[in-house]
């Protein structure tokens, strides 16, 4: 049996994760490529639909990249998804998925360490968890 | 000018829908001279070898009310889908799975082990559990096969109108069967209630005030006049379709989002933790969300983007 890959999708803002992420890459670090990154303007733009969709669809997890607390590009945009995350995160509880398959991590655009550490760390976690509980549950 | 020819029927459902369609009260009469009813459970005595034995697409309308959990109600869905030109999906039950699909957070184990062991009013020492069949010296009896999971009838079938609701606001209904009479339906797949949400049919006062504590309706001192949002409870108005006339905060209950979710919106609970969460002021306010699923999923959590609970077994 080959080992399980988790499929990590990662929704990162435009101002600071998704830029964190560029950063990573232009210098070399390295991270393994689990993860499919999706850019949005604002973590804020981030709503509960687009983290049920990427389980429906199979994702392993979800990896929430913003800016620092007081530095989002539109003021309060990642303090309306830190709450958006945790209420989702009990939804999920109650719906038999781990609400650790969902993280949210605050990166600069000057922390391409942080990004691919980050990275690392949740892929690991979700090896730990295994994969998405959702796969292979039986329909009807 | 020929009659047309109207059923109705009931899946998965609390009854309540049938009793909206006599609440068209002297209405019906009309109904009646417009449509011969020719399969109404509920009414009347026609039985289901009846239907199987009409011609395809003979009956202009089905009006199908409640949700799919049993494999007789599967059957019939998809009778009646045969046999129908026209299948409406009626009430929140056809359309969302209403509260019968909170269901889906358990299993048809775990719901007959409630049901026939647990109870308190239950005695059945030889844990008896319902069969599907069983013979008995007079022959093989029978009951429906019960599904782990409840599905809307649109998850089961081809589906030409939605007309939602807890049960179906009667104007909508009366609205509905004159489109139909005159035959002006809107495009299939359409959704026959305003495409607008509760808010805006709602005369309470919105101030967009922000959220440091969330109150349950019974700690509520009501002032009947401004947005239940605003005087810190939960209303599922800004997540849900309108058609209701804002029946419920009119008469002082906030919205517990029966008209399935509003225009635009997929996941009507995920519509309004988005809500919540953009006016709530720390993680304390969200915390005092008590039961999340039964809040923001009561009718449509069997529609909603992930359906049910995954139970590993
Ligand atoms: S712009 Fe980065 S979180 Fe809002």
């Amino acid at each position: 049996m080959t080992e399980f890959e988790p499929v990590i999708i990662g929704l990162t803002c435009n101002w600071c994760a998704y830029a964190g992420a560029d950063l990573a890459g232009t210098s070399k670090i390295q991270y393994p490529p689990n993860i499919r990154i999706i850019r949005v303007m604002c973590t804020g733009r981030i709503e509960p639909e687009f983290i049920f969709d990427a389980f429906r669809m199979g994702a392993d997890g979800v990896l929430i990249g913003g800016c620092h607390l007081g530095d989002c590009h539109y003021q309060e945009g990642n303090y309306k998804t830190a709450l958006r995350v945790s209420i989702t995160r009990e939804v999920l509880k109650s719906l038999g998925i781990e609400p650790e398959r969902v993280r949210l991590e605050w990166i600069s655009a000057s922390e391409g360490k942080k990004f691919s550490e980050t990275v690392k760390s949740f892929i690991e976690e979700i090896r730990r968890l295994g994969p998405n509980p959702l796969k292979g549950a039986p329909e009807a | 000018m020929n009659k047309l020819k109207f059923a109705f029927y009931w899946g998965a459902s609390c009854g309540g829908c049938e009793i909206a369609v006599l609440d068209i009260n002297e209405k019906i009469l009309e109904v009646i001279t417009l449509a011969d009813i020719v399969f109404w459970p509920v009414a009347m005595d026609v039985k289901y070898k009846e239907v199987e034995a009409m011609a395809d697409n003979s009956i202009d309308v089905c009006f199908f009310n409640g949700a799919v959990r049993t494999d007789e109600q599967e059957h019939m869905a998809k009778l009646l889908r045969k046999k129908a030109k026209t299948l409406v999906a009626f009430g929140s039950c056809a359309c969302d799975g209403c509260v019968i699909g909170l269901g889906n957070l358990w299993d048809k184990e775990t719901i007959f082990e409630r049901a026939y062991i647990e109870t308190p009013s239950t005695k059945n020492p030889n844990a008896v559990y319902p069969k599907t069949s069983i013979t008995t010296k007079e022959g093989k009896l029978t009951l429906p096969r019960f599904y782990d999971t409840v599905k809307t009838l649109g998850q089961t079938v081809d589906v030409d109108y939605f007309l939602s609701g807890c049960p179906p606001p009667v104007p909508l209904i009366l609205q509905a069967v004159e489109a139909i009479s005159k035959n002006e339906l809107p495009p299939k797949g359409s959704i026959l209630m305003p495409s607008k949400s509760v808010c805006d049919e709602c005369p309470r006062e919105k101030k967009d005030k922000k959220l440091d504590k969330l109150k349950r309706i019974y700690e509520l001192q009501d002032d009947q006049e401004s947005c239940f949002w605003d005087q810190g409870v939960i209303c599922m108005g800004p997540a849900t379709r309108a058609g209701c006339e804002a029946q419920c905060p009119k008469v002082n209950m906030p919205c517990t989002g029966c008209d399935g979710p509003s225009p635009g919106v997929v996941d009507q609970g995920a519509a309004i933790i988005s809500a919540l969460a953009s006016i709530a002021t720390n993680d304390e306010v969200i915390n005092q969300a008590v039961d999340p699923i039964g809040t923001f999923y009561k009718y449509s959590l069997a529609n909603s983007i992930l359906r049910r609970r995954v139970i590993k077994k």
